[in-house]
């Protein structure tokens, strides 16, 4: 009977690692595929789907490089950088104002910030490409700038002032006792504070900016302000025949939130369980 | 789904609960005394925020509704008030009701896998005893969500390729040749296909989410479970599912959300092809608007995205207010 048991224990054991192990297989084959793919001869992509690659070429990333995918790198990583630091800095002045700061109307305006996370980009389309051809935007870095900036400041705004909300009341008033301006609370003190909270948005902000591809896709046409995401399907469609080259741009673009994701794993899931179930 | 639609979605649960908080600090002694002139002042922190959000935003979403009731060539800016003729027009529009049917499919299935799937994958590993293991599963099954949809959308268009990608000849090499064909190239099975590749995409997300639920359980409860010898499957059903369930519950929206505002993956597999058979109501709106140039039924398109999240948006708000007075 015992035997029995543990027997069967053993038999559901090895389902539960056969199922993950299958899995863990779905999810990395198609990468190493990816990759293997980045190394072959053209012929080879064609010929030996499956095969691994007999030949190492390396030269395809640099092909890759020079026919457009180093200045989508340049756009991507400037533009992400940039939006990041935009939506940080607004986006913690305003949870500071919402949590610290006594200011009037707190409950609309706090309703004005957040209300934004509700609202599908998509949404907002045709009147944001009416008014960036009459402001000269479209088709701009600046543009994009603006756009990735404001979308992502709801929910970052919203993380943020969750965390000072919980932070202690007393912070302030001693800073205030020592003549410490709202400012200079804000700069030395709350701030300093939040680094945890920041941590955590920076990398959810850099993961969504590097990948966001409908507004690069419908505010761009191609000229010198593609981003990577924009830039390979383009690449693809373009040079539908250099397979090999087009996944090493795609190895390009994917790697970094690669290791994006595993050297920050921590704040990461901070981040996404930042709204979860308090 | 981008992995944008959840986190916000979380975020909106939590606004509720956090409003009330900021009311109690807010009246909290001698500030109130506070000149008002100080606390005009202390507007210029929103400033930035409220601006850029009020330009890029709230302003475009209200012009959205007011376009919509146009005929609008952008291209000439001839502009005539036609009423309801846009929405009438869609109403008549097979293409814009299957596009409609296909993010439902969407919805459905990405429940099915995404949501219930995940949510038993997420047990399964944390009930796992090695920490490393644990640790090895979660990571790994979330890569895919850190390379972009679009970076998966042309990984995957490779692998359904007709002749030479990877799906059809591992078909073919298990003697399953028969059922090799063109995924993205037939009208019945291209939006599956583009569904597929979403769940890969993203069901190691909802198992991160869904593994720190779990670990917020107390040890006790498992321990007491297996003093009475209670089995796994049993423990399931009757602990670690019924825990979680706020957590499900929330992750089905979400995943709803998402679901109706897919674009990119659909844009780079198929563009909503073959003849219109996987249009989504993102890729439809962009079809009208910058394919047809008819920003009126583009507009339109949008505010019908716009009323279904927005219903949404409003179910989590009083899902998350109920679970609020429940607990």
């Amino acid at each position: 009977m015992v035997t029995l048991l543990r027997l069967g224990r053993g038999v559901r054991g090895a389902a539960v690692w056969a199922l993950l192990l299958a899995l863990l297989l779905v999810v990395l084959y198609p990468l190493v595929w990816m990759v293997g793919n980045a190394l072959k001869t053209n012929a080879q992509v064609f010929n030996d789907p499956f095969g691994l690659p007999t030949s190492l070429l390396w030269p395809n990333f640099a092909t890759a490089w020079n026919q457009g995918v180093g200045e989508f790198v340049l756009t991507s990583v400037s533009l992400t950088a940039l939006a990041t630091l935009a939506t940080e800095l607004i986006s913690v002045w305003a949870a500071y104002g919402l949590t610290r700061v006594n200011i009037p109307l707190n409950r609309q305006l706090t309703v004005a910030v957040l209300a934004g996370l509700m609202l599908a980009p998509t949404v907002a389309l045709v009147p944001l490409v009416k008014m960036f051809q009459g402001l000269g935007l479209y088709n701009t870095f600046l543009g994009l700038l603006c756009l990735y900036t404001a979308f992502r400041i709801p929910f970052t705004a919203f993380l943020m002032r969750a965390y000072m909300l919980d932070l202690p009341r007393e912070v302030d008033e001693a800073a205030a006792l020592d003549g410490a301006s709202t400012a200079a609370t804000f700069w030395r003190i709350i701030l300093p504070m939040s680094t945890p909270i920041i941590a955590a948005t920076v990398v959810l902000n850099v993961l969504q900016d590097w990948n966001e591809y409908l507004f690069a896709m419908v505010f761009t046409s191609g000229t010198g302000v593609e981003t990577l995401p924009v830039g390979l399907a383009d690449m693809m469609s373009k040079n539908g025949t250099q397979y090999p080259v087009v996944f090493a741009g795609m190895v390009m673009a994917a790697l970094p939130m690669v290791i994006l994701f595993f050297v920050c794993q921590r704040y990461f899931v901070r981040g996404l369980a930042g709204g979860v179930g308090k | 789904m981008s992995t944008q639609a959840p986190e916000a979605a979380q975020a909106r649960v939590l606004a509720g609960r956090k409003v009330e908080q900021a009311g109690v600090l807010r009246g909290s002694g001698s500030r109130r005394a506070r000149r008002r002139g100080a606390q005009v002042a202390g507007l210029v922190w929103l400033a930035p925020a409220l601006f850029v959000l009020a330009v890029f935003v709230y302003w475009p979403l209200i012009e959205n509704v007011a376009f919509s009731f146009l005929k609008w060539n952008i291209y000439n800016g001839e502009q005539t008030f036609v009423g309801l003729d846009n929405y009438a027009n869609l109403a008549s529009d097979p293409v814009f009701w299957r596009a409609l049917g296909n993010n439902v499919w969407y919805a459905g299935l990405s429940i099915v896998f995404q949501v219930f799937g995940s949510l038993v994958l997420a047990a399964i590993v944390e009930s796992l005893r090695n920490e490393r293991w644990r640790k090895v599963f979660r990571g790994i099954y979330f890569i895919p969500s850190a390379i972009s949809l679009t970076v998966a959308g042309l990984l995957f268009y490779f692998i359904y390729q007709p002749q030479t990608g990877l799906l059809n000849v591992f078909l073919q090499n298990l003697g399953l040749g028969q059922f090799s064909q063109a995924w993205l190239g037939r009208e019945n099975t291209a939006i599956f296909a583009v569904i597929a590749m979403s769940q890969w995409q993203g069901f190691g997300y909802s198992v991160l989410l869904f593994s720190v639920a779990l670990q917020r359980i107390p040890q006790e409860l498992y321990e007491a479970a297996q003093l009475d010898g209670v089995g796994p499957v049993r423990r399931f059903f009757s602990l670690s599912a019924p825990l979680v369930r706020e957590m499900t519950g929330l992750m089905v929206i979400v995943t709803i959300s998402g679901a109706f505002q897919v674009f990119n993956e659909v844009m780079v597999m198929t563009s909503g092809g073959p003849n219109n058979a996987s249009q989504v109501l993102g890729t439809w709106l962009y079809h009208a608007g910058f394919v047809t140039n008819d920003f009126g039924s583009a507009a339109a398109i949008g505010v019908a995205i716009f009323v279904i999240t927005l219903v949404l948006a409003m179910a989590q708000l009083a899902y998350s207010r109920k679970r609020r007075v429940e607990w």
